[in-house]
């Protein structure tokens, strides 16, 4: 069975479209890249699968069960998702305690004591982080919270919205370590939403190329390793990222 | 190299803390001439305060001393405070990271470009908006007429940034400091607005202050590379002899970065403990 599957989806923002007829399957513990230019449409894909962008037509369906538009916390307890800057994605006044603890207290799931330094652990925090408040923590130990965050309630996926494009590159090794790391270990379905194809080529198995709001090519890692993927734009985005500035 | 642009020997940043003054600038020398300086490091390396400090934008309680800060003879750490306006912006411009804050959200873009030149250079209104349009059209915006009238939150942030390129070069200045002008961008945008900051560069002859975490962009983009690492500078080389770098960090740095072709199970992680002390 798909852990993912979207059927015919638009999706708009008022009056606009933004995207347009999309449809993808993923499996279950895939990572699925989805590449593009900002304005693709490539973020907005994951705000309608959580609920942020809740004007959508078409069928949004995890593991079978379709997605409804209200908000559904089955839903949120099965799919999670990880934003691009941790400076703005935790609040400002919560210690990493309030943060992670918020999650299991809105699904009525005790033992927050128990759990909440577990997963600082299996994120690679030092529970001695737990009572800071985010301003105390450096950008790469953010992110480590952001995900803990979104795997607090065990869910199966993870939607990561560039998640290591505010890091420096040597936190950025860290992260996607972690990443590749929580995928194996717990088995867990990603898609992540990128402009850096070497980020795509690490983490993930197959790639959507996106371009102003449709999918223009569905590739594996192989064709974008060995430069064989077909449509002329994922060609020109692979040509742009290994000659960034030879021009 | 001629006689260089710029001079810098044993530059120093400190900030008193609860704790003791930190230093985050730990005696920097280099030298600029009209070439392509680039200069990398993670983030608290420096490498901005560096920029920063050319211009003497650092404010108290910071504080910056040197040896020798030297631009055209001028040495610009004993020069009031009047004379440092007439070097910062005219003779040194420096592009910031974001164009999202640091444009001004209430002045049409072309308001802004003028208003750089007006500050420089007495000219009439006619002439300003004139050499702001060239200017513009230089930067690469199609339609400058109408770019002109339009304020910061309607233009895409690539063409923000190409407004502040065009604002800092509209004096033209001997010295352009960059620092990080591309990370806010997108990889598409990023490749254009750095070709058009090298085109400007080398037509007029000028030398450039490239900062940037981005070890791979450096090395192709610059003719020359420094690398700090807390505060002081730990590998000097140049730029296309960047894959024989000898230091540690900087192997470490450059072996962070994932690549297109990526085969590692797991990638390398710098391990700071190994050269803390030094």
């Amino acid at each position: 069975m798909n852990a993912i599957s979207l059927r015919n989806l638009d999706i708009s923002y008022g009056d606009t479209l933004v995207v347009e007829g999309l449809s993808l399957d993923i499996a279950e513990g895939e990572c699925f890249g989805l590449v593009g230019e900002s304005g693709s449409g490539k973020s907005t894909v994951l705000r309608a699968i959580t609920g942020l962008a809740p004007d959508w037509e078409g069928e949004i369906s995890l593991f079978g069960q379709a997605r409804g538009k209200r908000i559904d916390r089955t839903f949120a307890a099965l799919c999670q998702m990880v934003f691009q800057d941790p400076y703005g994605s935790l609040h400002p006044r919560q210690t990493v305690d309030a943060t992670l603890s918020e999650p299991l207290t809105i699904h009525g799931i005790g033992g927050a004591d128990k759990r909440v330094p577990e997963m600082m652990e299996a994120c690679g925090l030092d529970p001695k982080f737990r009572f800071r408040l985010p301003h105390q923590l450096s950008g790469g130990q953010r992110q480590r919270v952001a995900i803990a965050r979104a795997l607090m309630l065990k869910p199966k996926i993870l939607l990561l919205d560039e998640p290591t494009s505010a890091l420096d590159v040597s936190v950025q090794a860290e992260i996607l370590n972690l990443l590749k790391r929580l995928r194996r270990e717990q088995g867990l379905t990603y898609i992540l939403v990128t402009h850096d194809l070497p980020v795509v080529s690490f983490l993930c198995d197959r790639l959507a190329v996106m371009r102003q709001g449709r999918i223009v090519e569905v590739a594996t890692v192989d064709a974008l390793k060995s430069n064989t993927m077909t449509d002329p734009y994922s060609r020109e985005l692979v040509e742009k990222s290994t000659t960034r500035l030879s021009a | 190299m001629s006689e260089p642009l710029l001079d810098v020997q044993n530059l120093r940043v400190r900030f008193p803390t609860a704790t003791g003054p930190v230093e985050v600038v730990r005696g920097v020398s280099f030298s600029l001439g009209r070439e392509r300086l680039g200069i990398v490091g993670e983030s608290g390396s420096g490498k901005s305060m560096t920029g920063r400090s050319i211009l003497r934008l650092i404010r108290a309680p910071g504080v910056v001393t040197a040896d020798r800060l030297r631009f055209e003879s001028k040495d610009l750490l004993s020069i009031s405070e009047r004379e440092m306006r007439k070097v910062r912006g005219a003779r040194i411009s420096m592009v910031m990271q974001d164009p999202k804050f640091s444009l001004n959200p209430v002045m049409t873009v072309g308001e802004q470009i003028g208003e750089a030149l007006a500050v420089h250079e007495k000219l009439p209104r006619k002439q300003i908006r004139q050499r702001v349009l060239d200017m513009l059209e230089a930067v690469q915006i199609r339609d400058p007429e109408r770019v002109f009238r339009l304020y910061p939150h309607e233009v895409s942030g690539g063409m923000g940034q190409r407004v502040m390129i065009a604002m800092m070069l509209i004096p033209a200045p001997s010295i352009l400091i960059a620092d990080e002008p591309t990370s806010a961008l997108d990889v598409s945008v990023q490749g254009e607005v750095l070709k058009i900051i090298d085109e400007l560069i080398t037509q007029n002859g000028m030398g450039l202050i490239f900062i940037s975490h981005d070890l791979h962009l450096v090395s192709a983009f610059c003719d020359r590379i420094l690398v700090m690492y807390r505060g002081e500078v730990v590998e000097e080389c140049r730029a296309s002899e960047l894959d024989k770098a000898t230091h540690p960090y900087t192997r470490g740095l450059l072996a962070s970065v994932p690549r297109l072709d990526e085969t590692r199970e797991e990638l390398p992680v710098l391990d700071r403990s190994q050269w803390e002390t030094a």
